[in-house]
């Protein structure tokens, strides 16, 4: 392979005239303009993230209806943007803690993953909800009615998670 | 001259307006299609149906903002450039022949053009250079630089294409021996056209339509990335809108008049052995000049989305060292040919 540094090109006569070149390219917009169109109508056509995809944190709720959740506070404790704010208390069941409150503000949530990666229980993942726009300040910040969600809907993070740990 | 006479007139000019109007419309409509297509998006398809109604949103939208004129700008001739563009833009197609039957009608006989001036290419010339007051008049009276940049550019390159327009044209009036427009179109029947007979001034014709009516690749005068823009930089709301509507209409001028000049305008070969009806020939011939526009409007966007812009030394070099001498050689070899025959 030679290293070219000399790059200007001498343009023949049929070039220097600018007309077979135009239509040349003519040509090619032509043919791109008869091609398939790329555009995804985005409210009507919804992208289905991938597995990997890092979407809004969730809590994962048991088929039992249980959360997972033990509110250890690591995920607080790790977040960068410290949007979440774990408040733990006790019951009578199995585990014995469970979060009294669970806020997540999404306005100051980076999507990092922290939590996900950080959780002992596998009890916050990140779900493949991406549309989060919000009127009011109140609205961004998820409390657990919010969060939890059956973890049915959430098998193909978790089967990722365990995969690729 | 009497009322009714005036009264055709008028209601020849307000329709005309009227198409002119929807037609520029649907060409801002159509400019972001082939857009969207050549970039292969599907591009405006929101508002109305398949999107149609696209640009009445948008001229609602800049009726509706803020007119702003700069305090530093010379108010009276900032208004006044916007005005001048479109006038000149719109009154051009006055003289333009929609169609050569004529017809009658409460006892007159109606022509299809407003005007049937016998020096039509005179009169196209002059009005379309009269645009260029436009530009530079709204580039200095903005007092900013890229605004008065812009105008300057298109004050040269204005000058620089019209003596080529004009030399081109010149072949035309030679085969045609009239500066009447109506007779330069009637004398392109079958398939007379002038594009046949004068290929090169065709060429030099078309190309300098692009650098009139300020198109890419000869889009100097607004040049975006450059210019910010370029000579509407400082004009918002209904301003802008009139700059916008007559860039437009300065394009359909301009395919009317090369439709008009070189394809035979309203004609459609042999069309008179079929001997239609008064009624379904002027039709025919208005459809015939409408496709024919409408096809050059299509080359106009096309062309658009293909070709960079020139840059500033390039376009100079292409107006005077090639356009003109290829002009003047056109002149010198119809006047020949001419003159053998």
């Amino acid at each position: 392979m030679s290293t070219q540094t000399d790059t200007k090109y001498e343009l023949n006569f049929w070039e220097k005239i600018y007309i077979p070149e135009i239509l040349k390219g003519m040509k090619l917009t032509l043919e791109q303009m008869l091609k398939k169109k790329e555009t995804r109508e985005y409210p009507e056509e919804k992208w289905v993230p991938p597995p990997s995809y890092r979407g809004a944190p969730v809590l994962v709720l048991e088929e039992n209806g249980v959360e997972r959740c033990v509110a250890c506070g690591l995920c607080s404790r790790v977040c960068p943007a410290l949007a979440i704010e774990v408040h733990a208390s006790e019951t009578e069941h199995e585990k014995e803690r469970y979060p009294e409150l669970f806020e997540i503000n999404m306005l100051r949530c980076i999507f990092c993953g922290f939590c996900e990666e950080v959780c002992p229980e596998e009890a916050i993942v990140m779900s493949p909800v991406y549309e989060m726009a919000f009127t009011k300040y109140e609205d961004a910040i998820f409390g657990k009615e919010k969060l939890l969600t059956p973890v049915n809907e959430l098998r193909p993070r978790l089967e990722y998670l365990r995969a690729h740990r | 001259m009497d009322m009714i006479d005036i009264l055709i007139t008028m209601t020849k000019i307000v329709l005309l307006f009227g198409v002119v109007l929807i037609t520029v419309a649907e060409l801002v409509y159509t400019e972001r299609k082939i857009s969207a297509w050549v970039q292969n998006r599907i591009g405006p398809n929101r508002v109305g149906w398949r999107g149609l109604l696209q640009p009445y949103a948008d001229v609602i939208k800049l009726l509706v903002k803020e007119d702003i004129v700069p305090a530093a700008a010379h108010r009276f001739i900032h208004t006044l450039a916007p005005i001048i563009s479109i006038t000149v833009a719109m009154s051009t197609l006055a003289v333009v022949p929609l169609a050569g039957q004529t017809f009658t009608l409460f006892g007159r006989e109606i022509s299809l053009l407003v005007a049937d001036v016998n020096v039509g290419i005179l009169y196209v010339l002059a009005l379309t250079s009269m645009g260029v007051y436009g530009l530079t008049l709204s580039g200095w009276s903005s007092n900013n630089k890229y605004s008065l940049l812009g105008g300057l550019r298109s004050a040269a390159q204005m000058i620089s294409y019209e003596l080529s327009m004009g030399l081109s044209v010149i072949g035309v009036i030679m085969i045609a021996g009239s500066l009447r427009l109506t007779d330069i179109v009637a004398l392109q029947s079958g398939w007379q056209w002038n594009i046949v007979l004068q290929p090169v001034g065709f060429i030099v014709f078309l190309v300098a339509a692009f650098a009139e009516t300020n198109r890419t690749p000869f889009d100097l005068p607004e040049a975006e990335p450059e210019l910010v823009g370029g000579y509407h930089t400082e004009y918002s709301s209904f301003k802008f809108a009139l700059f916008f509507l007559a860039e437009y209409a300065n394009m359909i001028t301009a395919s009317a008049v090369v439709v008009t000049l070189y394809l035979g305008g309203w004609q459609i070969p042999y069309l008179e052995l079929l001997e239609l009806p008064v009624y379904a020939n002027v039709l025919l011939q208005i459809l015939a000049f409408a496709v024919k526009v409408a096809f050059l409007l299509f080359v106009f966007q096309w062309v658009r989305w293909t070709v960079p812009r020139f840059r500033y030394d390039q376009l100079m070099n292409l107006g005077w060292k090639v356009m003109l001498p290829i002009a003047l050689a056109n002149v010198v070899v119809t006047g020949i040919v001419l003159l053998l025959l």
